[in-house]
């Protein structure tokens, strides 16, 4: 129940230049990382190195992916060859339909990325929005949506986006719209619910009194006083989000829905597909696809476990007391870590 | 004191009971709404291009989707209540019908992958909160981690290629070999049940061979969120009063962590199976498709294909129900067992 002290932002400071607004922004970021410290520093560190390594493939994958993610040729006609094992003309070996299977993998960071990143603002904007008013204007409309919102949450995350996917991929068509759509359902409730609770905990401070007093409409509250107030901990919830949101996806190409094989390369369909290599003995179809999930999703995992280790007071103040002792009572060093 | 408490018990056990009811009715509004926001009607969708329109028309009377939406989401309602999911409109199956044919494999599927979650987890989370921040509780983490970041198709897929593939030790996809299904005469529907029943033991041995590989898989998915919850459970209580008194009281290392810690950790374990009912069947459906295994999730996803709502809606129902209800149910044994819960 961590009660937000920074102050909030007054009128006064109004001619704030874009810089020292960026700068102070810059800083936020940055915070997490300088204050951790033992295991979570490692997992900052190493999760989020795993994770650009990834969001890298994804950018740069036109340059890195030798080939596009449905060619089957190279440039002067010749066909690649079925189930070809990974060699020095196909590092991961090409698939039942004689795609190159390294450069699936590189556009199929390229799908996943920019999939959850939408997901990731919808849900946001959604999630965050409702919380908010939920929260603030309370009654019937916040009763309201926290039943529905724990109906929505209490449904299996897979169904969910199954559902969601399936019906709109009716008209919607199935591209990245549609996953980042289907996913978005999963996570809205997450959101709404830590944002709702911190708005209901914020709005009996005395500064939203002031702000009332001073005749600041219900708008101006949300969006100028509470919003910068109740959002500290989203940044965990949506970095674990975004790990679990590549899963779903893969879940979803895997059973096939989501992203069509025509609209873009795919993980989990990838992975369908490979379902029955499997039998034959290849392994390079299943393997590859499958280690790149494991590797975003952990990066995320370690960034969201890192900075929740460094942020969350109720964790933190553990793991700064076996650094606080030794430097008091320094001969008691060695009894206190037994 | 003491019917204090026990008021507070049956307070929190109507109010929990009571809850259910509004609960239900919204998660089957939104089923019915998410179900019914899509353009045409279930018949037109599933069998538009292959029958004439005359039938087609025909087919939908038959259902009632010419009649007013709130007239039907009253009908589904009541249907509902009377256990009726509708007809499926592929192949005119009852839908609670899918729910006796292939219960049995997703109910067998997840009671094993509870077993070995459970034979996994507990052991592991015990011994890396007993031993913490040492290289094994690193191990352990980093294991419970990767549990996690593995979708359970890819690990489905590793294990497929090792242990049927690579060693031939295990088959590789559905619940039997199709001779051994044909022999066992179909009681429960229950493949392993059934085979007991009909006191053959070679088509049991066949049957849990099969299901190794599928249990483990789903298995290993739970297992790590088991172990995480364990071993903070037992990081924290070795730290509590209670240990440190029967410390000082100069009872044995061993029986203050086995008798004391281990047993005070496991309690909350009853409210992280409930929390995780939605997981195991969201993870079934995965488990039940890398493995041809014949549970209701691999029949939703054949509906799915062949776009048919009715089943679809009917099938997403009875999960959510499921759901629901395992939820209710863990939390009331919860409140008996821990007096902690009644708030």
């Amino acid at each position: 129940m961590a009660t937000p002290t920074v102050p909030p932002p007054t009128l006064v400071v109004a001619p704030t230049t874009g810089r020292t607004r960026l700068r102070r922004v810059l800083r936020g970021i940055v915070r997490p990382l300088r204050e951790s410290h033992g295991v979570a520093r490692f997992m900052l560190v190493t999760g989020l190195a795993v994770t650009l390594l990834m969001v890298g493939l994804a950018a740069f994958a036109p340059v890195v992916a030798p080939y596009g993610f449905n060619q089957v040729a190279d440039a002067d006609g010749t066909r690649f060859g079925n189930h070809v094992p990974p060699g020095a003309d196909h590092w991961f070996g090409t698939s039942v339909q004689g795609l190159d299977v390294f450069s699936r993998v590189v556009w199929g960071a390229r799908t996943a990325v920019a999939v959850v990143l939408l997901a990731l603002a919808f849900s946001l904007f959604i999630g965050v929005l409702l919380g908010i008013v939920a929260g603030f204007v309370g009654r019937w409309l916040d009763r309201a949506l926290v039943l529905v919102m724990d109906a929505l949450y209490a449904l299996p995350a897979l169904l969910l986006a199954i559902v969601v996917a399936f019906l709109l991929s009716e008209y919607v068509g199935g591209g990245v719209t549609t996953a980042a759509l289907a996913i978005t359902a999963v996570y809205v409730p997450q959101y709404f619910r830590v944002v709702r609770a911190a708005t209901v905990s914020a709005k009996e401070q005395t500064y939203v009194e002031a702000a009332r007093a001073m005749g600041a409409g219900p708008v101006t509250i949300m969006s100028r006083y509470l919003l910068g107030n109740v959002v500290h901990s989203v940044p965990v919830i949506a970095t674990l989000n975004a790990a679990d949101a590549i899963l779903t996806l893969a879940g979803l190409g895997f059973l096939g829905y989501g992203i069509q094989p025509t609209e873009a390369a795919e993980w989990g369909y990838d992975l369908q597909r490979a379902i029955s290599d499997a039998g034959a003995g290849i392994w390079w179809t299943g393997l590859f696809p499958g280690a790149a999930i494991v590797l975003l999703v952990l990066g995320l995992t370690l960034v969201g476990e890192g900075l929740n280790e460094t942020t969350n007071p109720a964790i933190r103040v553990r793991r700064l007391l076996p650094v606080t002792i030794p430097r008091r009572l320094p001969e008691q060093d060695g009894e206190e870590t037994r | 004191m003491s019917t204090r408490t026990s008021g507070s018990l049956r307070t929190y056990l109507l109010t929990r009971l009571l809850l259910f009811i509004p609960n239900v009715l919204i998660i089957l509004t939104i089923v019915f709404v998410l179900m019914r926001v899509a353009p045409g009607d279930p018949v037109s969708v599933a069998r538009g291009g292959q029958l004439p329109p005359e039938q087609i028309a025909m087919l939908r009377r038959q259902a009632g989707y010419d009649r007013p939406l709130l007239v039907q989401y009253w009908e589904y309602l009541s249907g509902v209540v009377r256990l009726d999911f509708g007809r499926t409109i592929t192949d005119s199956r009852e839908v609670t019908q899918i729910l006796v044919t292939n219960g049995g494999a997703t109910l067998t599927l997840t009671l094993a992958a509870l077993v070995v979650a459970v034979l996994i987890g507990v052991p592991l989370g015990l011994l890396a909160g007993r031993r913490r921040d040492t290289t094994l509780d690193g191990g352990v983490r980093v294991f419970g981690i990767l549990t996690y970041a593995a979708p359970v198709f890819f690990v489905g897929l590793l294990l497929q290629l090792l242990f049927a593939r690579t060693l031939g030790w295990l088959p590789s996809s559905s619940q039997a070999t199709p001779i051994m299904q044909a022999r066992v005469p179909t009681r429960t529907h229950i493949y392993l049940l059934d085979a007991l029943l009909a006191g053959d033991t070679e088509a049991f041995f066949n049957g849990l061979q099969h299901l190794i590989l599928p249990a483990l898989t789903l298995g290993l998915l739970l297992s790590g969120v088991f172990l995480r919850i364990v071993r903070v459970n037992v990081v924290q209580t070795l730290r509590d009063d209670y240990v440190e008194a029967a410390r000082a009281r100069g009872v044995p290392e061993r029986r203050v962590v086995i008798q004391h810690a281990f047993r005070n950790a496991l309690v909350p374990f009853v409210t992280v199976l409930g929390l995780n009912v939605a997981l195991l069947l969201g993870g079934a459906i995965l488990t039940e498709q890398t493995f041809n295994w014949p549970g209701v999730g691999s029949q939703l996803v054949r509906y799915l294909q062949n776009r048919d709502y009715v089943a679809v809606q009917g099938i997403v129902t009875m999960f959510a129900l499921a759901v629901v209800t395992i939820s209710l149910i863990i939390d009331l044994v919860n409140a008996i067992i821990d007096p902690r819960v009644r708030y």
